[in-house]
């Protein structure tokens, strides 16, 4: 019987240790799939974000009506005129200094001083607006970075508009539809008490073209592209240029660059004035 | 008990006019009309799925076309009746065939009594009312 008692717990202490050699090598697998994964994502995978060549937008240039007016036809944005309560904007502009506040330019460039400035969603890497929202009406896209919208989901709470530190979003304080000029079929319009702001025209980009604003453009005024890919566009114009982004210290990590070189330079490094006019069916 | 005479008719009085709008539909016929739909004049014959399938279950294809595309950004379907690939959008596919709301959405969600908010939002095509 002794014998036999001896052999138990042989046994038992042998499985014993199996079961936790096998577990903490698991553990370490995990944990080193983790890291590779993590490695993947900031390397590979698609970031998708803007550059906007401030350079390249002269004080008064019609140019940024252009782009606002693209936007926001595409995409069924009401006007209301200068109700400012009631405004619902997708991409709008500011002066350089209110749209860089937080950098107290003291004596400041002056060309630079007033400049129009175009301001839209910054689709941030680390999006607060997507934090607090209690239905993930709102998200950041794992695929490209897109911090998008589902208008299906949205409560109207308005937790993301407190939320978003760059007034991105819009609240539909009314009816829209009555505010619309002229309505585009294709994209569908929002209703009262739905919060809205600019997808970096994902429905575009999903059929192969460039963000409405972009393609307003004549002269890469705007880049799109991915920031994840170091031969891309957007990429070459950040190793290049001196760019900055809003409220950076803030952290949520805002993937629209804005080029404030002095333009000066700008001539020497201009490419020619082609620009590719992206084909495909447009919204009719 | 008391006036039982009374509480019997009273009851027979209430039955009869709790049942009555059986009694009225069944001696006057009145069958509502089933709805008539305005089947797509741009010549196309096949929907995205078979006729029954979309008949009864549109509401469930429309919602998982909703998910598909809103959420996880993928925008073409592929029939399981034909194999065919279809723009997951209701403005474009749906109502590219469908082009009149009045005659064919509205014509049987009228007639079942049901609202859906599609139309809150999506905009109906235009030359439709």
């Amino acid at each position: 019987m002794d014998g036999n008692r001896r052999d138990f717990l042989k046994l038992a202490g042998l499985t014993a240790l199996g079961a936790t050699g096998a577990s903490s090598i698991n553990a370490t697998t995990a944990a080193a799939s983790t890291v590779e994964s993590q490695a993947e994502a900031s390397t590979g995978g698609v970031r998708l974000g803007m550059v906007i060549d401030l350079r390249k937008f002269s004080k008064n240039d019609a140019l940024i009506e252009r782009c606002i007016e693209a936007c926001h036809a595409a995409h069924n944005v009401p006007d209301f005129g200068d109700d400012a309560k009631n405004e619902v904007k997708w991409i709008w502009s500011e002066d350089f200094e209110t749209a860089f506040h937080s950098q107290e330019f003291h004596y400041i460039r002056e060309d630079l001083k007033g400049k129009p400035t175009l301001l839209l969603c910054n689709h941030c890497n680390n999006p607060p607006c997507t934090r607090v929202c209690p239905t993930q009406a709102t998200w950041k896209r794992e695929a490209d970075g897109i911090v998008m919208m589902d208008w299906h989901r949205c409560i109207g709470c308005r937790y993301c508009v407190v939320a978003c530190p760059y007034g991105s979003r819009s609240f539909n304080w009314k009816d829209p539809r009555p505010a619309i000029d002229e309505i585009t079929p294709d994209y569908p319009t929002r209703m009262r008490g739905v919060v809205e702001k600019c997808t970096f025209c994902e429905e575009r980009i999903s059929r192969g073209l460039e963000p409405a604003c972009v393609e307003a453009c004549s002269n890469d005024e705007i880049v799109f592209g991915n920031l994840n890919d170091p031969d891309s566009k957007v990429r070459q114009l950040l190793a290049e240029r001196m760019a900055i982004r809003r409220k950076s210290g803030l952290g949520t990590q805002p993937e629209v660059y804005y080029i404030i070189d002095d333009p000066r330079t700008l001539q020497e490094t201009a490419p020619a004035a082609v620009v590719e006019v992206a084909e495909g069916g447009d919204h009719a | 008990m008391y006036d039982a005479g009374k509480i019997i008719v009273g009851i027979v009085v209430f039955v009869v006019l709790a049942t009555s709008p059986l009694w009225f539909n069944a001696l006057t016929e009145a069958t509502p009309e089933a709805p008539k739909l305005t089947l797509p004049t741009n010549g196309s014959t096949e929907c995205v799925e078979a006729t029954g399938y979309m008949r009864a279950s549109h509401m469930d294809l429309l919602n998982q076309w909703r998910e598909q595309v809103v959420r996880t950004g993928q925008r073409d379907y592929v029939s399981s009746s034909s194999g065919k690939v279809f723009d997951m959008s209701l403005s474009r596919t749906c109502m590219d065939c469908h082009s009149n709301k009045a005659d064919f959405c509205d014509a049987c969600h009228t007639y079942m009594a049901v609202s859906p908010y599609c139309w809150d939002c999506h905009v109906e095509p235009k030359g439709a009312n």
